[in-house]
C-alpha cells in the first residue's frame, strides 16, 4: 500500500509541473544562442534588432574548457536556434548541456541546431593514423577557423540563409544586413591587406594550433609552438629546444592568447631578446572587442606594431 | 637415338618461333606504350599551364565570392597536408591544395556506431585499513560506456564496470531530451538523484573512496542505483536561478539500502535543485533530496533517507585551465524502521575543499563523520588530505592520506594511491 502512496506522490511531482507549464508565445525575437562569442558577433551583425543572440563562453577563456553551469540551461532552454564551432571544439562541455536543456529545436540534427563547420574552410584536417600520443589532438580538422575572414564570410552567408529559413518575414531584412556585413568585411579586408602585406612570410611562435586559418590569410609562418602538443603545457626541454630555433632562425615574435600563462613564453622572450603578443582569438577577449571587425582591427594592430619594433 | 634428335630438333624449332612471336608482340606493346607517353606528356604541360593561370587569377582575387553554404563541396581530407611538424617551417603555397569545405564527414563510415569509452582505475593501499582495509593493489573497476543518438527523440548512455570478480551494468539508460511541458525523462538502470555523491560515478570523485556516510548509509560505492524510472523539469524562479525538480521511481532494489519484496515494493527518490551564478566566477549549488523504500532488513520496515547538499565553484575565467576551487558539503540523515518497533535515526555528513594550484595540480582535503544504519550510536569519523597530478587530459595520478576512526575503537591509517586513465571517446568534464 505504502509503495502505491510512493507512485502516487510521483505522479502528483509529474503532474504539478506539467500543471504550471505556460503557453510559449510567439517570440518578437528570434533566441541564439552560440557556443563562443565569434559567432554570435556575426549574428547580431546580420539578425540586427530581431534577433537576441548570446553566447556561452566568453571570449577571453579557453573553449576547450567551458564548465557546463546549469545557468547556460537557462539561455539554451529558450533558444530557437544554437550555433556550434564544431570539429570537436565544445566536446568537453556542450553535449550535456544539449541534452539537459530540454529543448527539442536544438538538439544535435534537428533545425535549430547549426554546425558553422560545415560551410567552413578547414585547415589541419589529419591525414593517417591520429593517437592522443599526438596530444588532445581534433580529428576532424583545426576548429579556430573563424580567424580567417573569409570564413567569417561564409558562416555570415550560412547564418542569414538560416534565420531566413526561421523566420521568412525578416528574410529580406537578413539578406540586406549580410550584404552589408560583406561589404564592410571587403573593405576591411583591404585594410588589414595592406596593414599585413610588409610583413607576409614573417616567422612567428605561437602558444597553442589556434592560428593555421590566419596565418594562412596574412601569410605568417608558424613555426613552432610553445605546448609541445596540442594541449600539453610546455615542458623544458621543448622550451629549450624553441629558444634555439628562435635564436637560429631569427624568431622573435610569440603570440599567446589570453587565457595562457605568460611566464614561459615571457621566459623564451627574453632569452632571445623577443616579444610576447597577448592575440586575441576570438571576439570579447578585450572589452573594446565587440565585433567581428573589431576583432581583426585589434590583432592586425598588435602585430603590425610588433613586427615593427623586432624587425 | 634418330628419333630423340629429331624431337630436340623440333622442340628447338618449335621455341624460335614462338620467341619470335612474343618479340613482335612486345615490340608492338612498346610503341603503343610510346605513344601513351607521349598522350600523357602533352597532357601534363596542359594541366601546368591551366594551373599557372589558375594561380595567377586567384592571386589577382584573393577574396573570391563564398561559396553557397547549403552545397558544400565533398570534404576531400586526403588533399590536405598533415600539419608541420614542429620546428619546420610550413611552406605557403598559392598553388597548393584546394581548399577543403567541412570537417564532419569525417569518421562518415563509422558514424552510426556508438561512442565507445574505456575508463581503467588502479588502486592501491598501503598501511593498517581495520576493519575496512582494501587490497594492496586491484584493478579496481574498468567502466566501458557506450553512449549515441537514438533518433530524433532520445538518446542512450549505457556503462558497464568491470571489476576483477565480475561485470555490473553500472548504468543504462535511455534518455528522451525534450517532451512536452519541458520535462526530460529517463528509462532505464541509473544513479538516483540523490544528493551528489550518489550520481558521481567513481571516476569523477575528487578523491580515491566515497565518504563514510555514503559508505554507512547510502549504499556504498554502488549507492542508490536501480532500475525504473525519472522525470525532470526545470521549474519556473526568479531570474537567474536555475530551479530543477527530479522525480523518480525505482522498482526498489539498492543493495544495502532498499529491497523489493513484491512488485509493489517501489521506491522513490525526489531532488530539488537551485543553482545561482554569484559572479562569471563563482557560483553556488545547492540540493533536497529525500528516498524512500523497503528496509532490507525485512518486508515490512520503510527506510526513508533525507539529504542536504551544497557545492560553492570558483574557477576565474581568464585563467580557467590553471586554477579553480570545488567546495562541498553533504548532510543525510536516515530513518530506518527496524524490528521490534524500533526506529533508528543515524545521520552522517562530509565537507571537502579541492584546490587546483597549477595547470596539472590538485589538492584538497575531507572530513567525514557518520553513524551506522543498524546503530545510530555507532560513529565513524574520517579524514583525509589528497594529492592528485594529470599527465594530461586523459590521465590522473592521485594519492590520498587517510585516516579513520571506527565506532569500535579502531583507527585505520592509510596511503591509497590511484591510476586513472581514459580511452576513446572524449566524454564530457564533470560539472
Amino acid at each position: 500500500m505504502k509503495g502505491f502512496q510512493g507512485l502516487l506522490s510521483v505522479a502528483l511531482l509529474i503532474a504539478i509541473p506539467l500543471g504550471t507549464a505556460r503557453l510559449s508565445l510567439a517570440a518578437s525575437k528570434l533566441n541564439i544562442v552560440t557556443s563562443t562569442q565569434d559567432p554570435s558577433a556575426i549574428t547580431r551583425d546580420v539578425g540586427g534588432d530581431r534577433v537576441n543572440a548570446d553566447s556561452i563562453a566568453k571570449g577571453y577563456q579557453d573553449p576547450h574548457f567551458v564548465e557546463p553551469k546549469p545557468s547556460f540551461l537557462l539561455k539554451l532552454m529558450k533558444a530557437d536556434l544554437l550555433e556550434v564551432v564544431g570539429l570537436e571544439l565544445e566536446i568537453g562541455w556542450l553535449p550535456p548541456l544539449i541534452t539537459q536543456s530540454r529543448n527539442a529545436k536544438i538538439q544535435v540534427g534537428a533545425n535549430g541546431y547549426m554546425d558553422l563547420s560545415r560551410f567552413c574552410e578547414i585547415l589541419e584536417i589529419p591525414t593517417g593514423q591520429v593517437t592522443r600520443a599526438m596530444g588532445d589532438v581534433h580529428p576532424l580538422g583545426n576548429p579556430h577557423y573563424w580567424l580567417d575572414p573569409e570564413n567569417g564570410r561564409r558562416m555570415a552567408k550560412a547564418i542569414q540563409q538560416k534565420l531566413a529559413e526561421l523566420r521568412p518575414e525578416d528574410a529580406a531584412s537578413f539578406a540586406q544586413r549580410e550584404a552589408d556585413f560583406e561589404r564592410r568585411l571587403t573593405d576591411s579586408e583591404k585594410r588589414w591587406d595592406t596593414a599585413m602585406a610588409p610583413y607576409r612570410g614573417r616567422k612567428v611562435i605561437t602558444y597553442h594550433r589556434s592560428w593555421p586559418n590566419f596565418a594562412k590569410r596574412f601569410g605568417l609562418d608558424v613555426v613552432d609552438y610553445v605546448e609541445p602538443k596540442p594541449g600539453i603545457p610546455p615542458t623544458p626541454s621543448h622550451t629549450l629546444e624553441l629558444i634555439n630555433l628562435m635564436k637560429r632562425e631569427g624568431i622573435k615574435l610569440i603570440l599567446v592568447e589570453p587565457y595562457f600563462d605568460l611566464r614561459t613564453p615571457n621566459a623564451i622572450a627574453n632569452a632571445v631578446g623577443g616579444q610576447v603578443v597577448v592575440l586575441l582569438p576570438s571576439v570579447g577577449g578585450v572589452k573594446e572587442v565587440n565585433d567581428y571587425f573589431q576583432l581583426f582591427d585589434y590583432d592586425v594592430n598588435l602585430l603590425t606594431t610588433a613586427f615593427a619594433k623586432t624587425k | 637415338m634418330q628419333r630423340i634428335v629429331f624431337a630436340a630438333f623440333m622442340g628447338c624449332l618449335g621455341s624460335f618461333f614462338i620467341s619470335a612471336q612474343d618479340t613482335a608482340e612486345l615490340l608492338n606493346r612498346m610503341k603503343a606504350m610510346e605513344d601513351k607517353i607521349k598522350s600523357l606528356e602533352g597532357q601534363v604541360q596542359e594541366l601546368k599551364g591551366q594551373q599557372a593561370a589558375l594561380t595567377a587569377a586567384v592571386t589577382a582575387a584573393p577574396a573570391p565570392a563564398p561559396a553557397a553554404p547549403q552545397a558544400p563541396p565533398a570534404q576531400t581530407a586526403t588533399v590536405t597536408p598533415e600539419p608541420a611538424p614542429a620546428g619546420l617551417a610550413a611552406p605557403q603555397m598559392p598553388s597548393g591544395p584546394l581548399p577543403v569545405y567541412g570537417g564532419a564527414s569525417a569518421a562518415a563510415s563509422k558514424v552510426f556506431n556508438p561512442d565507445i569509452s574505456v575508463i581503467g582505475d588502479f588502486l592501491g593501499g598501503i598501511g593498517n585499513g581495520n576493519p575496512r582495509g582494501t587490497p594492496s593493489l586491484e584493478m579496481h573497476e574498468s567502466e566501458v560506456g557506450f553512449q549515441a543518438i537514438i533518433d530524433p527523440y532520445a538518446r542512450a548512455d549505457f556503462f558497464l564496470s568491470f571489476g576483477e570478480q565480475g561485470v555490473n551494468l553500472e548504468e543504462g539508460y535511455l534518455t528522451f531530451a525534450a517532451l512536452p511541458a519541458g520535462l526530460q525523462m529517463k528509462v532505464g538502470k541509473m544513479r538516483a538523484a540523490f544528493g551528489k555523491v550518489n550520481t558521481l560515478h567513481n571516476h569523477v570523485l575528487p578523491w580515491t573512496d566515497r565518504p563514510l556516510v555514503t559508505q554507512n548509509l547510502v549504499g556504498g560505492e554502488d549507492g542508490i542505483d536501480d532500475a525504473g524510472l525519472s522525470f525532470s523539469r526545470i521549474l519556473p524562479a526568479p531570474k537567474d536561478l536555475f530551479l530543477e525538480a527530479t522525480a523518480q521511481i525505482f522498482r526498489g532494489d539498492s543493495d544495502d539500502v532498499f529491497h523489493a519484496y513484491k512488485r509493489s515494493d517501489v521506491s522513490t527518490v525526489g531532488h530539488l535543485r537551485a543553482y545561482r551564478d554569484i559572479t562569471e566566477s563563482t557560483n553556488i549549488d545547492l540540493g533536497v533530496s529525500y528516498s524512500r523504500g523497503h528496509s532490507p532488513i525485512a518486508e515490512p520496515l520503510i527506510n526513508q533517507l533525507y539529504g542536504i547538499d551544497a557545492t560553492l565553484r570558483w574557477k576565474p575565467l581568464r585563467r580557467s585551465i590553471y586554477h579553480s576551487f570545488v567546495g562541498r558539503f553533504e548532510y543525510i540523515w536516515d530513518r530506518a524502521e527496524q524490528p521490534m518497533n524500533i526506529r533508528t535515526t543515524p545521520s552522517g555528513f562530509y565537507v571537502s575543499a579541492d584546490y587546483q594550484f597549477a595547470r596539472r595540480w590538485f589538492l584538497g582535503g575531507r572530513f567525514d563523520r557518520s553513524g551506522r544504519f543498524n546503530d545510530a550510536q555507532l560513529i565513524d569519523t574520517g579524514g583525509s588530505l589528497i594529492l592528485t597530478y594529470w599527465p594530461s587530459e586523459f590521465s590522473q595520478i592521485r594519492g590520498q592520506l587517510r585516516r579513520t576512526s571506527y565506532a569500535e575503537r579502531l583507527t585505520a591509517n592509510e596511503l591509497l594511491f590511484q591510476f586513472q586513465f581514459s580511452m576513446g571517446a572524449h566524454g564530457a568534464h564533470p560539472f
